[in-house]
């Protein structure tokens, strides 16, 4: 018997706004691997990823987690299913009033019945993860953009979740710690099993870290495959998106 | 782009699930009451910030409003030969409608508009969404303290602008009616019951309770960035003035026939 997958969109639609925005999608996404959904900007990956983790309900379609229906379940019962997420959100969604480490703790101190001092070797080493350090007692408003999503980044993974879904995770990062997010993103499958979700734009991160890319197109997945196969594609939809050519099938102004 | 204008059937619509999901965040806040002790940092801290932040107005509000009503109802008491009698008026007035009615309007611009916006820029940020998916139900964390704080400190700051107020018309009494603060204050002492003043602190119970929720509803319904914001902002402070008008009147009615005040 073929094994459940971890998470499975089955025919999702949403409108918002009056936008059609996902038109039928279907996506799985099995234990232990890692799935970047790629496409343009505006397309609908966030509201996919907010599907995942039931932010957001569909219109109409499921939203199966390890085989349950979250697209049903009432907030207390979703909140048992979110114990096993984590989520970085594209601009680090930090809550404001509190500091850095309150913010990593946060997890922690509502979920766990553990001493101050664990809690707070807990928050330095996943804060040392995303390479900050002596940052604890900051405010979120003095941080630059890229501190602000490893911060966001260090409370995603600070309760060691199965399942992390990543919005952007190196966008407005420079180079170097881009590819020291990207290694994290790494490890963290390798060593802990970890099971992901990352959108991005970012062609040289999708290819480092995927175990398998979905490309999303009008509402809907139209490919999904190795790095290798996105490489190698004679489609020109998927060639021009991930070559950056302007020439194509898609008008840049689209 | 020129936005589209909304139809009077929308505006309807709008309004009509505006209060729908009002009343819904009202029950979920009450259903969440259990969980208080969890959030006690949170409450204290809230009922010190909008205790603290709402004194100073609340002071300048009462001490005028005990001054005017003294002046305008001495000053119709005086037509009559009956200037003396201001006293009997005036602590009433500031404990059944006055104080109440007042602190209270006065709370639902400077704390609704504080909660609305709050949690509404949350909203926008996406930090609710970070909440929920730590399993953190915002109601708990974000509403109820906030909601039970404003129950608290409507109250208590409504019995400080009565006191205040009648201590400020006992001031306007001496100056401009040469009604002694004596007899001013013997007055208040003859006529003022103890159910004038609970009737007046039910009735700032209710409105900081009809505020909170209000405002929190419209922080978590915010969308559109900071315009949504500011539109958030703008109906807590206007619907929440309408809703004490109104309810005002209910309360007077009920205080009335259930509870004998004024009988």
């Amino acid at each position: 018997m073929p094994e459940t997958p971890l998470l499975d969109m089955q025919d999702v639609h949403k409108t918002l706004g009056g936008k059609h925005i996902l038109q039928g999608m279907t996506l799985q996404v099995h234990r232990g691997e890692t799935l970047v959904i790629i496409g343009r900007s505006g397309i609908g990956k966030t509201v996919t990823l907010k599907h995942m983790v039931g932010l957001m309900r569909p219109d109409r379609g499921k939203v199966f987690i390890e085989g349950r229906d979250i697209t049903t379940l009432r907030d207390r019962d979703l909140d048992q299913i979110r114990m096993k997420f984590g989520m970085l959100f594209q601009n680090g969604a930090l809550l404001n009033s509190l500091t850095v480490g309150e913010n990593v703790a946060m997890p922690l101190r509502e979920h766990e019945r553990l001493p101050e001092e664990e809690v707070r070797r807990l928050v330095r080493e996943k804060l040392a993860l995303v390479e900050l350090h002596d940052v604890e007692d900051m405010m979120p408003g003095i941080l630059s953009g890229g501190m602000k999503k490893r911060v966001g980044l260090a409370r995603a993974i600070v309760r060691n979740p199965e399942f992390i879904l990543y919005d952007e995770p190196t966008a407005g990062l420079d180079p170097i710690m881009s590819n020291a997010i990207n290694e994290l993103i790494v490890n963290m499958k390798n060593t802990l099993g970890v099971s992901s979700v990352v959108v991005t734009h970012d062609m040289p991160s999708a290819f480092r870290i995927a175990d398998r890319i979905a490309m999303l197109r009008k509402g809907r997945i139209i490919k999904v495959g190795t790095p290798a196969e996105f490489l190698e594609t004679d489609d020109p939809v998927i060639k021009q998106f991930v070559y950056g050519e302007e020439e194509g099938p898609d008008e840049p102004s689209e | 782009m020129a936005k589209k204008a909304e139809s009077p059937s929308d505006w309807v619509t709008d309004a009509f699930e505006g209060a729908g999901y009002t009343c819904s965040v009202f029950a979920s806040t009450v259903l969440a009451f259990g969980g208080i002790l969890n959030r006690r940092r949170e409450l204290l801290y809230h009922v010190y910030a909008f205790g603290c932040g709402a004194l100073p107005v609340t002071v300048l509000v009462a001490i005028f409003t005990g001054m005017v009503v003294t002046f305008q109802t001495g000053l119709a008491l005086y037509r009559i030969g009956q200037a003396s009698q201001v006293g009997v008026l005036v602590p009433l007035a500031m404990c059944r409608e006055m104080g109440p009615v007042m602190t209270c309007n006065i709370l639902a611009g400077l704390l609704g508009s504080r909660i609305a916006a709050e949690i509404g820029t949350m909203n926008v940020s996406e930090e609710i969404d970070a909440l929920r998916v730590m399993s953190i139900n915002p109601i708990d964390y974000l509403v109820m303290p906030r909601f039970l704080a404003m129950c608290i400190v409507c109250p208590m700051l409504t019995l400080y602008a009565d006191f205040i107020g009648i201590i400020a018309g006992a001031l306007v009494a001496r100056t401009q009616l040469d009604v002694s603060t004596q007899a001013y204050l013997s007055n208040a002492r003859e006529v003022l019951e103890f159910r004038d003043i609970y009737s007046g602190l039910l009735k700032a119970l209710v409105f900081g309770a009809l505020t909170a929720a209000v405002a929190c509803s419209q922080g978590l319904r915010t969308e559109k960035g900071a315009e949504g914001v500011g539109v958030a902002t703008m109906r807590t402070v206007v619907i929440s003035s309408v809703l004490i008008l109104v309810s005002d009147y209910i309360l007077g009615w009920f205080c009335n026939v259930f509870l004998g005040v004024g009988a």
